[in-house]
């Protein structure tokens, strides 16, 4: 029975969610809203059966179908997307909170879309297939198109369009690679293509790398690397709050995708394959750091600016996941989920901030109308976890990610990692003192007095949300030790990708009786 | 016929790149169909282009493989079609919404003589008119 439970972080979403379109109906939102927590603790409870279990430390292939890996779907168990799917679990739970606060009355089907966003995060994490892969980023998409475009009118509506065209045309170049790769290697398992790749042709070698490199083109793509990031600061930034807040992860799968592929197939062991694609995915990672510091140094409006501190932290994880080292890819994992959640408060806090101040909303302007002390030190908190000022989780992360850098990297690595964290405690300080302590005093009169537009009053629940997250945040800096621990074993597991392929390819289907 | 299917494939990625850039929504979503067919194309034939075989086993015909055609692509072509066909869909649905809130079918420029949108327009918080 317990071999079954790998499936229930896709299942018990989808399931939840197709209920809950049903009772959409018939029933107010506190019941809908009551069958929405009661599927999050479920689905809780599952993700942290599964992180004891991969703790373990063995690779769990399920066979969906009992057909042979090599031909059939299956879904994968290592400590890597255990992590995964418990920290896109625990960065749902203020999410909905935040929502449930007044959004999910507004947005038509939210919380049907929610869970079946979830279903999506949580199978691209667990599959072990890049077909059922591609399904999963689908399913995603799809709901996060309906979740960003609920509601919306006007410039949220092109926006939207952008974002939906966009992740259309990296999905067209998922497929072509994916039609590739099949035709040249004759199946789309990721353990069985990691052997294939280390044996192709030296006649292939050239075609194959086109293939590779397309797939992750497209990973890069979803995690928003420096050609490729135009699409994000906007959508994210007129997504509406607690959307924005689940966004947060979602580059976090194209990084997931990167570190699973890279590590399986360009390991040591993949002859002429090995380390592709690494160089440039380290310099373009330097650069999306940089460019996204001095975004939020630029940055009119705090939302504004906490899209492009998404897009600094995707930079950063690049960085660590292609210098490929076990220390930089356990110091991403533990900074992976810290930027999650410092990134969604951030993006709950600037919500807050533009409903307190009204019409002068979270446009970054000495004048204002007074704020509660109790955001600006939300706003505070978040802001030190996401510079990687001490003594905070984003200083832990960064801190170990830079003490691990090989020798001959440091240069760069450093110059540019501190620079961006400089340029972000620039541009966040800035923000801070204009927003929180009004230096300027001499606020013009008929800007006063002008009335705000009804806003809705922020609520107990949203500060809880928002509080939540970053009690997530100082709870891994005051207890990094097993966290690390953890890490530290999934990077192990990570660079030795022959036990993975070993491991599923040894799982046979058991006969059973139909 | 390799060469056929392969030009095929390509003219069509060609047209829809081409549309894809082009400035109009109504252009773009062309674009995109135009490209999801080349790719269902491009899937189909990494199964190898093979005539008159059946992708499934059947009672008479001895089960090697040169008897069939691979059946795999053509399972993963189906699930193409469908979520190119939900997606298209989608970006239909989109467009026609943008066009209706902004008068202006631009994917990201301006009309002429229509106002700059202004920066705090979240499109959350007014009415419906």
């Amino acid at each position: 029975m317990m071999q079954h439970l790998v499936l229930a972080p896709i299942l018990l979403p989808l399931v939840t969610g197709a209920i809950l379109l049903l009772l959409e109906r018939r029933h107010n939102v506190r019941v809908l809203r009551t069958g929405a927590w009661i599927g999050l603790a479920l689905l809780l409870a599952a993700a942290v059966a599964l992180l004891v279990r991969a703790d373990g430390g063995a690779v769990e292939a399920y066979l969906l179908g009992d057909w042979p890996s090599r031909l059939g779907i299956v879904l994968m168990l290592d400590r890597l997307s255990a992590l995964m799917v418990l920290t896109t679990t625990l960065l749902a739970i203020p999410a909905l909170l935040y929502a449930c606060a007044g959004w999910d009355r507004r947005a038509l089907h939210f919380h049907a879309l929610f869970q079946i966003q979830l279903a999506g995060l949580n199978g691209a994490f667990l599959t072990g297939d890049i077909f059922n892969l591609f399904v999963f980023f689908e399913v995603m998409l799809i709901a996060s198109y309906g979740l960003l475009l609920s509601g919306a009118r006007g410039e949220r509506i092109a926006a939207g369009m952008h974002y939906v065209v966009f992740n259309i045309a990296a999905s067209t170049l998922f497929l072509v690679a994916l039609g590739l790769i099949y035709g040249l290697l004759g199946t789309l398992n990721m353990a069985e293509l990691a052997v294939r790749v280390s044996e192709v042709a030296p006649q292939d070698l050239s075609l194959v790398r086109v293939a590779l490199g397309l797939l992750l083109v497209v990973f890069c793509a979803k995690a928003a690397l420096l050609p490729m990031y135009l699409w994000l600061p906007d959508a994210y930034a007129r997504a509406p709050a607690a959307v924005a807040a689940l966004f947060a992860i979602m580059t976090k799968v194209g990084l997931y995708a990167l570190l699973r592929t890279g590590s399986l197939w360009f390991g040591e062991a993949a002859g002429p394959l090995a380390g592709f694609g690494r160089e440039p995915l380290l310099v373009l990672g330097m650069a999306t750091m940089l460019l996204g510091s001095l975004g939020v140094v630029g940055a009119l409006r705090l939302r504004i600016g906490a899209a492009y501190l998404v897009l600094m932290s995707s930079g950063t994880l690049f960085v660590a996941f292609a210098l490929a080292r076990p220390g930089t890819i356990a110091a991403g994992l533990y900074y992976l989920p810290h930027s999650c959640f410092a990134a969604a408060a951030m993006f709950l806090i600037a919500h807050i901030v533009q409903r307190e101040r009204g019409r002068f909303g979270d446009r970054v302007l000495p004048i204002a109308q007074p704020i509660s002390r109790l955001t600006g030190l939300l706003y505070m908190v978040a802001a030190l976890s996401l510079i990687g000022l001490p003594p905070l989780s984003g200083f832990i992360g960064k801190f170990l990610m830079l003490g691990a850098v090989p020798a001959d990297d440091t240069g760069w690595v450093y110059a540019t990692v501190l620079g961006s964290s400089l340029l972000a405690l620039i541009g966040l300080s800035r923000t801070g003192t204009r927003l929180f302590w009004r230096i300027d005093e001499a606020e013009p009169e008929p800007l006063h007095a002008m009335p705000a537009p009804d806003m809705p009053k922020v609520g107990k629940l949203e500060i809880a949300a928002t509080a939540l997250l970053l009690a997530y945040g100082v709870a891994m800096s005051v207890a990094p030790g097993p966290i690390l621990r953890y890490t530290t074993a999934a990077a192990g597991q990570l660079l030795s990708p022959a036990d993975y392929v070993r491991d599923v390819r040894g799982t046979r289907p058991q006969q059973r009786a139909p | 016929m390799e060469f056929a299917l392969a030009s095929g494939i390509g003219v069509l990625v060609a047209a829809g790149v081409y549309l894809l850039l082009r400035a109009r929504t109504f252009d773009v979503i062309l674009g995109l169909t135009l490209l999801s067919y080349a790719t269902n194309l491009l899937i189909f034939a990494s199964g190898r282009m093979v005539v008159g075989k059946p992708p499934v086993l059947r009672a008479l015909v001895d089960p090697i493989r040169d008897n069939y055609t691979d059946p795999l692509p053509q399972a993963l072509v189906l699930t193409a079609i469908v979520i190119a066909f939900a997606m298209t869909a989608v970006v239909v649905v989109v467009a026609m919404r943008n066009h209706a809130d902004l008068r202006s079918d631009h994917v990201d420029g301006r009309e002429p003589g229509q106002p700059a949108p202004d920066g705090d327009a979240d499109g959350e918080r007014s009415p419906r008119a």
